[in-house]
């Protein structure tokens, strides 16, 4: 099945590209804000692949993960903030690089 | 819902309608007597047990095939529990002492519980993300709890960031194995591929099996995905380090186990070398920078490493079907054993901590042999089990793992096992030596409930290794089918 004119693959170069861009950027990224921002492009790159397979394979499956995915990404932003937000009123920085009082 | 459903998730039920119940009976619960929340959360937790051990032995499959009972569920379920049990017990007066006595620590406790049982049960790749998230979200929390003080906070951040990195992962590997067989259900994925060619469809597959691997390699802390490990398990709170090192552990093994050896063993040709090579880094990079450390958190954190690393050796074997059902029982069986061993240790270590993460240090162990002889010989056997000497269950455990390996034809791993084992020697019986051997005037905590569970998992580390063959048929009926 096509979608339009637009095939299959060209649905997953781009999510491969956003996966990659997200996974380099939780690397490289020294803001644990921007971090956590890297994983969602992650999350999101996983959930244009799984509409695309959903489509092609012409099941409701696909799509529904894709509800859960968001979901629980939402429940994870929380958590997430509320992380970073404590984190900043004791050290008044995010910033990765300085969270170092634990080494060893 | 029909009843099979019921019947399958009724454990899962309740524990979760318990924790939401216990979420809003702890308001009304002042500050200073949270011990009865405490005991709700125990009460709550007993109960479930006793619900999966009613249901042992039964079989069935709820929700459309999404969810399954069955031996190797119940197996984890009741460990689950058991070490749920346990972190309810040290956690107690740990809270009060180190002045962090919030009721909500129960209830994220429950809750996580609940997702490793519903890792345990499993069969299809929604349920496995699901399951993945409801356990690890709260941990991420738990692992704060200690806020405002900096190395708590760290510790949730860190595990946080890279815990949802590694979320990532799996769920794009999920993607592409869902791309490549049109389902998520394992059981359907098993006849996809026992149907016929993919053609491009399987280099989908092992690129999707293979990121799901490196996403629960983050989990159950194997090299190189074990960065977050010491940081996290250092500065996290120490009954949530020790529930995290049970409970998270055994449940990442769980998923690797369900969606390997249940929908992958076809797969095993190209995964075998990455599984052997995981086991065989974990091993010795955990044992290699264990011998620095001179915090026994941290010391702690990269022996779980390791044996996360002994864990995999017995699953590098899982496509053998001669021998797979003997990897799963070995695991599952080592899993048992480096939860009570782990709890024991880390009991003893909560023995000995001041506030403000002081009375960390190995040193502070000195003199613990004359001034505490109890927690000194508790901590004793709970260096020879980590190391795999007698008279300890680890000694059997490590003997059925590495069986398993020499079975499946990887003598040279079973090597690496036994050479990597006598390294790790060193650094256990330091702890040993320091308690022993050197002088020193440590002030152990005398509070009953950690006092139990130092006795109660030092005698289970003793006692359970006289009945290896009742423990390990446990762990083969528990096999997946």
């Amino acid at each position: 099945m096509n979608f339009g004119s637009i095939p299959l693959t060209y649905y997953l170069v781009l999510s491969a590209a956003l996966f990659t861009m997200g996974a380099l950027g939780v690397l490289i990224r020294r803001n644990a804000l921007i971090i956590f921002m890297s994983v969602e492009l992650m999350l999101n790159a996983a959930n244009l692949a799984f509409v695309a397979f959903a489509r092609q394979y012409g099941v409701f499956t696909g799509q529904l993960f894709v509800f859960f995915v968001m979901t629980v990404a939402a429940a994870e932003v929380a958590v997430g903030l509320a992380l970073i937000v404590a984190i900043f009123r004791t050290k008044h920085s995010i910033d990765v690089d300085q969270m170092s009082s634990l080494k060893g | 819902m029909t009843q099979s459903d019921l019947i399958t998730i009724l454990p899962l039920l309740a524990l979760v309608v318990w924790a939401c119940a216990l979420l809003l009976v702890d308001l009304f619960i002042p500050k200073g007597r949270k011990g009865w929340t405490a005991l709700l959360a125990a009460a709550g937790l007993a109960l479930t047990m006793g619900l999966t051990l009613a249901q042992a032995g039964r079989e069935a499959s709820g929700f459309g095939g999404m969810l399954r009972l069955d031996g190797f569920s119940t197996f984890l379920n009741v460990l689950f529990l058991g070490s749920g049990l346990l972190g309810v017990a040290v956690a107690y007066g740990y809270l009060k002492r180190m002045d962090l006595e919030r009721g909500e620590f129960y209830s994220l406790l429950l809750f996580s519980i609940t997702g490793m049982m519903l890792m345990a049960q499993a069969a299809d790749l929604i349920v496995i993300f699901l399951a993945l998230e409801l356990l690890s979200i709260p941990l991420y929390v738990l692992a704060a709890f200690a806020r405002p003080r900096a190395d708590s906070e760290e510790a949730g951040l860190k595990y946080f960031l890279l815990g949802a990195f590694s979320t990532g992962f799996v769920v794009y590997g999920i993607t592409l194995v869902f791309g490549a067989t049109g389902t998520t259900s394992l059981a359907k994925i098993v006849e996809v591929l026992a149907a016929g060619s993919l053609g491009t469809g399987s280099l989908l597959l092992t690129i999707g099996a293979a990121l799901i691997l490196v996403g629960f390699s983050f989990k159950v802390a194997a090299v190189p995905f074990h960065m977050w490990t010491p940081d996290v398990y250092q500065g996290a709170p120490t009954p949530v380090t020790a529930f995290m090192s049970v409970g998270a552990k055994a449940a990442g093994f769980a998923a690797l186990m369900r969606i390997f050896v249940m929908a992958f063993p076809s797969l095993s040709a190209d995964l075998t070398p990455v599984l052997w090579a995981l086991a065989a880094l974990t091993m010795f990079i955990g044992n290699i920078i264990a011998i620095s450390q001179t915090n026994i958190k941290r010391m702690l954190a990269y022996s779980s490493i390791a044996h996360a690393g002994y864990i995999l050796m017995a699953l590098v074997a899982y496509g053998n079907p001669a021998v797979a059902a003997d990897s799963v029982a070995s695991a599952l069986f080592y899993l048992v054993a480096y939860a009570v061993t782990s709890f024991g240790a880390w009991s003893v270590v909560m023995s000995l901590e001041k506030p403000d993460a002081k009375g960390l240090e190995i040193n502070d162990f000195a003199g613990l042999g004359r001034r505490n002889p109890l927690l000194a010989a508790a901590m004793t056997i709970f260096m020879l089990s980590f190391t795999g000497m007698p008279p300890t269950l680890g000694l059997v455990g490590k003997f059925f793992l590495f069986r398993t390996a020499i079975e499946g034809g990887f003598i040279g791993l079973a090597i690496i096992g036994v050479l990597t084992s006598l390294i790790s020697a060193y650094y256990y019986l330091r702890v040993v030596v320091t308690m022993y051997m050197r002088e020193g005037e440590p002030q152990a905590e005398g509070e009953y409930w950690l006092t139990f569970t130092t006795v109660v998992t030092a005698l289970a580390t003793v006692v359970l290794q006289f009945l290896p063959a009742a423990l390990f048929a446990l762990a083969a009926g528990a096999v997946l089918k």
